[in-house]
């Protein structure tokens, strides 16, 4: 799962891998990482990318797709 | 002409209005995003933005397609540039151009509010104190 800014920062890096089980959603891999960091300062339910479209809660992850956490977006 | 990208070297506003520029068009529009001196009441004295590029440019590209739907036969080129910006420096620049002024203004506006609120680009500002601070971020 790919990280970036403030949550690569809270996670202490760019990309972590996660061994889910088949038919994980969106959701379950939120908890993963809450599980993986518990002290990571993350948003009740931060955004979610699929193949780098907005993904969610209850979409189902399949192997091989590109999966990134979103911060709060500041650009412009 | 329809183009986004994110790029990571200065922007430069009068190429984008060459690449919008065309014979068929009586409205042109420019907007450039600068880096501000202050903001919520703390001095800035540079912006640093990263981006997770491949989807920004997807996402940008989107928006694009949906203005091309909202704003039949506009032109709209857009960059979004990452790395450490000084202040005045420009981060984001949107070119339009139309037969006309309307589609030619709202469709920048459009690409603008929407890039602000989907494309994934973040910035860090540096203060004049020597602290850094992710914008918008939870913590």
């Amino acid at each position: 799962m790919l990280l970036f800014a403030s949550y690569a920062d809270a996670l202490g890096a760019s990309e972590i891998v996660l061994d889910v089980p088949e038919g994980t959603t969106v959701r379950d891999l939120v908890t993963a990482v809450r599980a993986r960091a518990p002290h990571a300062a993350l948003p009740p339910q931060p955004l979610v990318a699929v193949n780098q479209a907005y993904a969610g809660p209850d979409d189902v992850l399949t192997l091989g797709d590109e999966v990134a956490l979103i911060p709060p977006v500041a650009g412009g | 002409m329809m183009r986004a990208a994110i790029v990571n070297r200065p922007l430069d506003a009068t190429a984008l209005l060459a690449e919008v520029a065309s014979d068929a068009h009586g409205a042109t529009t420019l907007f450039v995003g600068t880096v501000r001196n202050v903001n919520s009441g703390r001095a800035v004295s540079g912006i640093e933005y990263s981006a997770y590029d491949a989807m920004a440019t997807v996402e940008l590209q989107r928006i694009l397609d949906e203005t091309a739907l909202r704003f039949t036969d506009v032109s709209v080129v857009v960059e979004h540039r990452v790395g450490t910006l000084a202040l005045q420096e420009a981060s984001v620049i949107i070119a339009t151009a139309h037969a006309h002024r309307a589609p030619a203004l709202d469709a920048q506006r459009y690409v603008i509010e929407e890039l602000k609120k989907r494309v994934p680009v973040w910035k860090r500002e540096h203060y004049t104190d020597g602290t850094r601070e992710w914008v918008g971020a939870a913590s």
